[in-house]
């Protein structure tokens, strides 16, 4: 076993999930091929969008990923700062905006 | 940011023995990546041969008035292999017998060899169909006496190819050095005031773009599509075609990868992307390239690896496109480069 539990060169391995499960396996990277293909929206926003998301799951794998794939697209490092941004807005603002049911607690304990 | 070549530096990869030997070794010595040779076996496409030849693809110089992170010709203003009146002299033969029907002229920066405008002159006269002219851009700001390379360009209708990083300022200058996007802006302004670019014009400007590092280019026409909407609102820029070429893994770019521990994950990248469709139509199989000094390569970056052509004719002077077109492509490692994903070439994707 790996010294620890996040290994880089275990992202090249991702496609031998697989091989325990050909089916559900496939089926997963078909739809995930297909999410990510040029549509409404373009490429670049998915990977843009990834990126973001990348970062609100702290997923090492998907960072690595998509900041390589940003890159490959042509966005400039202040895009992506602005992406991971609104992640983290949404991120915190989620976190904040359970205060008011916090509020509403305290107001019913102790109005 | 370099300002010398890495020959200049006694750099340990400006020998080309150790770059092949690191091509060699390694991730495709101990069998965890199949070598290029093994790969293209599996769809019986080895041995790699020549089809009809349609280029012929002359480095005038490895001589540059700009030092970029990833040259593969590890071209600079250090650089004094320019090439003589005497072997220009013995390409005009082979202009005017070959079945080629595209002069490419490249570098270093050609412009800087003193006898480039001769040369273009001569081989116009030779009568080729289709001219390219490989330009940096910022020679035609860099001195007084290349300032009207635009309207030299025009006079012979020389189809302008030239590199532009990104549309941003920064990941420009980051690659190519200070002060190169601005002046290459300004050439770029200049060759569309005399009808470089503009649609519709018979004078052909593409631009070449290369990835700024560790990585692939994206795809081709959603990268030239937002180089046209970028170059069009910030400067009135207009141009035909972008060139989405991939940075093969040898001379600076090699140097890069291995200073910056990106070498084994970038040979992965590229194995992966490895598509047998590219293969078809590779450029050495449609290309000739003649070095500085009159040598013959399967390629530009066989030229930079030393790899003359597996021929008897092996020079200029004893040209025969005959004996030449009847041999075995040389391959190495680097050829992964020009076979990832949608391919790539001197004129952008292949496949």
């Amino acid at each position: 076993m790996s010294k620890s539990y996040y290994d880089a060169s275990d992202l090249r391995k991702f496609g031998k999930i697989t091989e325990w499960n050909e089916e559900l396996g496939n089926k997963f990277f078909d739809y995930y091929g297909k999410v990510f293909e040029e549509g409404a929206l373009t490429a670049r926003e998915k990977s843009l969008i990834a990126l973001a998301v990348a970062h609100t799951e702290q997923c090492p794998y998907c960072i690595d990923a998509y900041t390589k794939d940003t890159l490959q697209r042509g966005v400039t490092k202040e895009q992506m700062m602005e992406a991971i941004h609104v992640g983290a807005a949404i991120k915190s603002g989620a976190t904040l905006v359970h205060g008011v049911q916090m509020m509403n607690k305290v107001n019913k304990l102790d109005g | 940011m370099a300002t010398k070549s890495l020959k200049a530096r006694n750099n340990d990869i400006a020998n080309t023995s150790r770059q092949l030997e690191i091509l060699s070794n390694g991730i495709f010595a101990d069998g965890e990546l199949p070598t290029f040779a093994a790969k293209i076996k599996e769809t019986n496409q080895f041995p790699l041969r020549p089809k009809k030849l349609e280029i012929l693809q002359i480095n005038l110089g490895y001589m540059c008035n700009q030092v970029c992170e990833h040259c593969h010709v590890d071209a600079g203003p250090d650089r004094k292999e320019i090439m003589t009146i005497d072997t220009m002299n013995q390409c005009l033969e082979v202009i005017k017998n070959t079945g080629a029907h595209t002069l490419d002229l490249t570098g270093g920066a050609p412009e800087m060899n003193p006898n480039f405008r001769w040369f273009v002159e001569e081989a116009s006269k030779a009568g080729i169909k289709d001219f390219i002219v490989r330009s940096n851009l910022t020679i035609i700001r860099a001195n007084k006496k290349y300032y009207d390379l635009p309207e030299f360009f025009k006079k012979h209708n020389v189809h302008v190819v030239s590199s532009m990083p990104h549309w941003t300022r920064g990941k420009t200058d980051k690659q190519r050095g200070d002060g190169v996007f601005d002046k290459s802006i300004k050439a770029l302004q200049e060759l569309n005031a005399v009808g470089y670019g503009m649609p519709n014009s018979e004078l052909k400007l593409d631009l070449v773009y290369n990835p700024s590092g560790a990585f692939l280019p994206g795809d081709q026409m959603a990268l030239e599509n937002d180089f046209k909407k970028a170059l069009k609102a910030d400067f009135d820029i207009d141009f035909h075609s972008l060139f989405a070429i991939t940075n093969l893994p040898i001379s600076r770019f090699l140097d890069y990868l291995i200073a910056s521990e990106n070498y084994e994950d970038y040979m992965y990248s590229l194995v992966e992307a490895y598509n047998p469709a590219a293969v078809k139509n590779v450029m050495c199989t449609n290309t000739l390239s003649v070095s500085w000094d009159g040598n013959l390569y399967d390629c530009d970056f066989n030229q930079m690896l030393n790899l003359k052509v597996a021929s008897k004719v092996k020079h200029i002077s004893e040209y025969n496109e005959e004996i030449l077109q009847n041999r075995n492509i040389i391959i190495n490692q680097h050829c992964y480069g020009c076979t990832a994903g949608a391919g790539s070439s001197c004129q952008g994707v292949v496949a």
